[in-house]
């Protein structure tokens, strides 16, 4: 019998993968995998995208069975067959996309699946008191009684690791749970983790945020296309040793930015303004220029107006005021498909939703805005798939896009891996304006180098960029110039070579760029 | 004239009329919540009142009669979960097979077994004690002089409202029909709960055709119920997926029904598929006017996949 921990559940001592295959139709996802993690330590797991980190935990977890191998827990063998056995022996998951039933209340979603203390009726109030108790103990605040489609991204987080514990996970596995942090989130987080350590539990922590491995981790076991490449303690290790085990060769972290030639205003933004989802004023009077051949780098909280901007940009939002023009001319209210046969070319922000069909296949979604236009056509109506097979053969091979082929669905492919196919498809325009929001979320390193100097080059090719971001090192290592957003509105503009990261900082928080600088 | 059409004996015969409306929509409303959507409502409605006549006919038990009308429906339940959550079937499609194999089937069993139209004595009304008798507004003979399945459906209302809100049964139901993926990785098992929802929509719709033939008709012919299951069907959208909204919308089309028989009935010239075209209209109104961020199960008709997100 193992120790408890202070929520009262039994402890996991030690939890031991061993040899794990799993295969799906085309893909060896997992091959031979060895993982184990111990109370009280944070086992961090790297890898490139589609590198089966999320497979390996989906096994642990119930979601998928694996093809062979064995799960030990406390050196007694078990089989975990379905997410309920999974809670059953202690463990919990916190997903990649998150797990919850937007209508229902906090509370609701944590009683859910589980035994109600009063039998065959709800004891909401009681499981009200226990939240409120552990949210104290782990400072993870939330309320219980409201729903949870109201919550931000941050708090949707803390409710799910909330439900963990609740439930008794003893191990907790944590897939890419600070890619939609804000920085002063992830801090949070790191102290909540620290503190379920510190009582005992065992965590599994999956990031492609190489400074946030180093900052919180014991070990770290690096995948690469399924395989274990070596598990090493993290004293030690630096990010360029971990990003080459990752990649398999050596990487650059830093870019070099060649002066190129700026051409005049590509995009004019003037005085506009537009509502958001929720229906209150999101950008109020913004006004912003892009020139031909630059990049300019829009920094901020997520949820500050940044989407709405991108969308209003791309037609796919109406304006409640205000200008905006393309090359000179004036596409203010005009439809998504007149604004891209203007070469604007869109990297959404949510590539799930609004980058792709799901259920299409590689090579649908690769020409899922050109499939009218030469060479996808022949004889003007037919659809010449051949061409549009290479087209998708070239740009796997280019973009090292990971996948069986360009006949599978788009959904069984990983993120990161969306990700290009996502931008494959929107460089291959050739644009005159390319909006990219949040182009290296949830993306690996190798990949972001890619994505980056794609950047760099299509800046260097004369395109006018506008890059959003709430990566602060993405955008400081790529943007001439840096527009900082606060509550819909610019907080200032600042040139991107030497920024002063405090200045930064204090105009993401609201302050305007007039006031910090008196300030200081 | 007026005084003719808003009469008590008119509001009491839209209870009664009210009935089949409640067991079907009741019922169809635990199927979508968890995210079934089965179109199929009507044929099941037609076996149970078939089966529901028939026993009552031969053992003259109408305890029998339900119990026969609820083992049907159960089994037609069962038929659809199968095909809907088994086998993954478009929804939309199979529930038109089910209601065209109901009617069918319904209709051969009535040719074969019982060949002409008979009726039976079926449930008689019972007064309840004291309230009957209530004269201000008419109120003893609309609310309290029906036979037991009235009372026993319109109890439904507040007894569903409950499972689905208040106990930890419902809770999973609401889960399975707006995110399946995260009820199922909270350990529920979304197709034991889909099946156990479609089974009891199938129970009430079996009941909802019987107490059409044993309780308010009292006979048993060809496509008893014309059409009445659909309605069901629009009525838990129209209802918003509550069991206060399907009360509401079930009331309200039994009024409007109710007052067109009396309109007949006084000798008033109005086609009577006028009453039965109102419902439609009025559901497709109340869609269109409906906010769009409303409590419709997001999940509805979307077979589960484990792992998929
Ligand atoms: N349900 C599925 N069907 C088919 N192939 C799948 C499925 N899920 C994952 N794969 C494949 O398995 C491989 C591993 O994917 P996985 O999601 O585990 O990667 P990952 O390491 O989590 O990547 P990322 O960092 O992008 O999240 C990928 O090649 C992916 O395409
Ligand atoms: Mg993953």
């Amino acid at each position: 019998m193992s120790a408890t921990l202070p929520t009262g559940h039994r402890r996991i001592d030690q939890l031991e993968m061993r040899g794990i295959v799993k295969r799906f139709p085309g893909v060896l996802a997992v091959d031979h995998v060895d993982f184990d993690v111990c109370s009280g330590e944070i086992h961090a797991l790297l890898g490139e995208n589609g590198a089966g980190k999320s497979t390996l935990m989906k096994m642990l977890y119930g979601l998928y069975q694996q093809d062979e191998g064995v799960v030990r827990l406390n050196n007694a063998e078990v089989r975990i067959r379905s997410p309920h056995d999974a809670i059953q022996n202690g463990v919990g998951m916190i997903h990649q996309h998150f797990m919850l039933v937007p209508s229902l209340t906090v509370a609701e979603n944590i009683a859910l699946g589980m035994k109600s203390s009063r039998g065959w009726r709800l004891d909401l109030d009681l499981v009200s008191k226990r939240i409120r108790e552990l949210s104290e103990r782990y400072n993870l605040k939330v309320e219980p009684d409201i729903p949870t489609w109201q919550l931000a991204v941050g708090e949707q987080q803390r409710v799910e690791i909330l439900r963990a514990l609740y439930r008794g996970a003893a191990l907790l596995i944590l897939d890419e749970p600070t890619a939609v942090l804000t920085p002063q989130e992830v801090d949070d987080l790191f102290v909540i983790l620290k503190k379920m350590t510190a009582d005992g539990h065992a965590l599994i922590f999956i990031s492609h945020k190489l400074h946030e491995v180093l900052a919180i981790s014991q070990r770290v076991t690096v995948l690469r296309d399924g395989r274990r490449v070596d598990t090493i303690p993290t004293e030690g290790a630096t990010r360029l040793k971990l990003a080459e085990m990752m990649v398999g060769r050596p990487v650059v972290l830093e870019y070099e930015r060649p002066e190129v030639t700026v051409y005049s205003d590509r995009l004019q933004v003037r005085n506009v303004s537009a509502l958001n989802d929720r229906g209150e004023v999101g950008l109020r009077e913004l006004s912003l220029s892009v020139a031909g051949g630059e990049i300019v780098g829009v920094a901020g909280v997520s949820g500050n107006g940044q989407h709405e901007m991108a969308q209003v940009i791309a037609g796919l939002r109406p304006l409640t005021g205000g200008k905006i023009e393309i090359n000179g001319q004036d596409v203010t209210g005009r439809s998504p498909s007149v604004v891209r046969k203007m070469g604007v070319a869109y990297i959404p922000e949510e590539r799930m939703i609004d980058g792709v069909v799901k259920d299409f296949t590689v090579a649908e979604n690769l020409v899922l805005h050109d499939h009218g236009r030469k060479p996808f056509v022949s004889q003007r109506i037919f659809m010449n798939f051949k061409a549009i097979r290479d087209a998708c053969q070239e740009a796997i091979r280019a973009y090292e896009i990971k996948t069986p082929g360009p006949d599978v669905p788009i959904k069984n492919l990983s993120g990161g891996n969306i990700q290009k196919l996502v931008l494959a498809r929107e460089l291959a325009r050739q644009p005159q304006l390319l909006i990219a929001a949040q182009p290296t979320r949830g993306v690996d390193i190798g990949a972001t180098e890619y994505i980056h100097r794609q950047l760099l080059k299509e800046r260097a090719r004369g395109t006018a960029i506008l890059l959003i971001s709430e990566d602060l090192d993405e955008i400081r290592a790529l943007s001439d110039r840096i527009v900082v957003m606060y509550e819909g509105q610019i907080m200032g503009i600042v040139p991107g070579k030497d920024v002063n990261i405090r200045q930064l900082g204090a105009m993401m928080a609201g302050t305007p760029l007039d006031k910090v600088a008196e300030m200081s | 004239m007026i005084e003719q059409l808003l009469a008590p004996s008119v509001f009491a015969a839209a209870m009664r009329l009210a009935t089949p409306y409640l067991f079907a929509s009741l019922g169809e409303m635990f199927g979508q919540r968890s995210g079934v959507l089965n179109l199929g409502v009507d044929g099941t409605m037609l076996m149970g009142a078939f089966f529901g006549f028939y026993t009552v006919m031969i053992t003259e038990s109408l305890l029998l009669g339900v119990l026969a009308a609820l083992i049907t429906g159960l089994i037609m339940g069962l038929v659809t979960a199968f095909i809907s959550v088994t086998l993954k079937a478009e929804q939309g499609i199979s529930g038109i097979g089910i209601y065209l194999f109901g009617l069918g089937m319904s209709e051969l069993l009535y040719q074969r077994l019982i060949g002409t139209p008979k009726s039976v004595s079926g449930f008689s009304n019972i007064y309840i004690p004291g309230l009957s008798d209530i004269e201000f507004l008419g109120i003893g003979e609309i609310f309290f002089r029906h036979n037991l399945l009235v009372y026993v459906a319109f109890a439904l209302v507040p007894v569903s409202a409950f499972i689905l809100n208040r106990t930890p049964f419902g809770l999973m139901i609401r889960a399975a029909g707006q995110n399946p993926q995260a009820a199922d990785a909270m350990g529920v098992n979304v197709t034991r709960v889909r099946y156990i929802t479609v089974m009891i929509g199938g129970m009430m719709a079996g009941l909802a055709g019987a107490s059409l033939s044993i309780a308010l008709l009292k006979v048993f012919q060809q496509n008893l119920t014309s059409g009445l299951g659909f309605i069901a069907v629009a009525l838990v959208y129209f209802g918003r997926w509550r069991p206060l909204g399907i009360l509401i919308g079930a009331m309200l089309f039994s009024v409007v029904q109710a007052i067109q028989l009396q309109i007949s009935a006084i000798g008033i010239d109005i086609p009577s598929e006028f009453a039965v075209m109102l419902p439609y209209v009025i559901t497709i109104i109340a869609l269109v006017f409906a906010s769009k961020r409303m409590e419709k199960p997001t999940a509805l008709t979307k077979p589960f996949e484990r792992g998929e997100s």
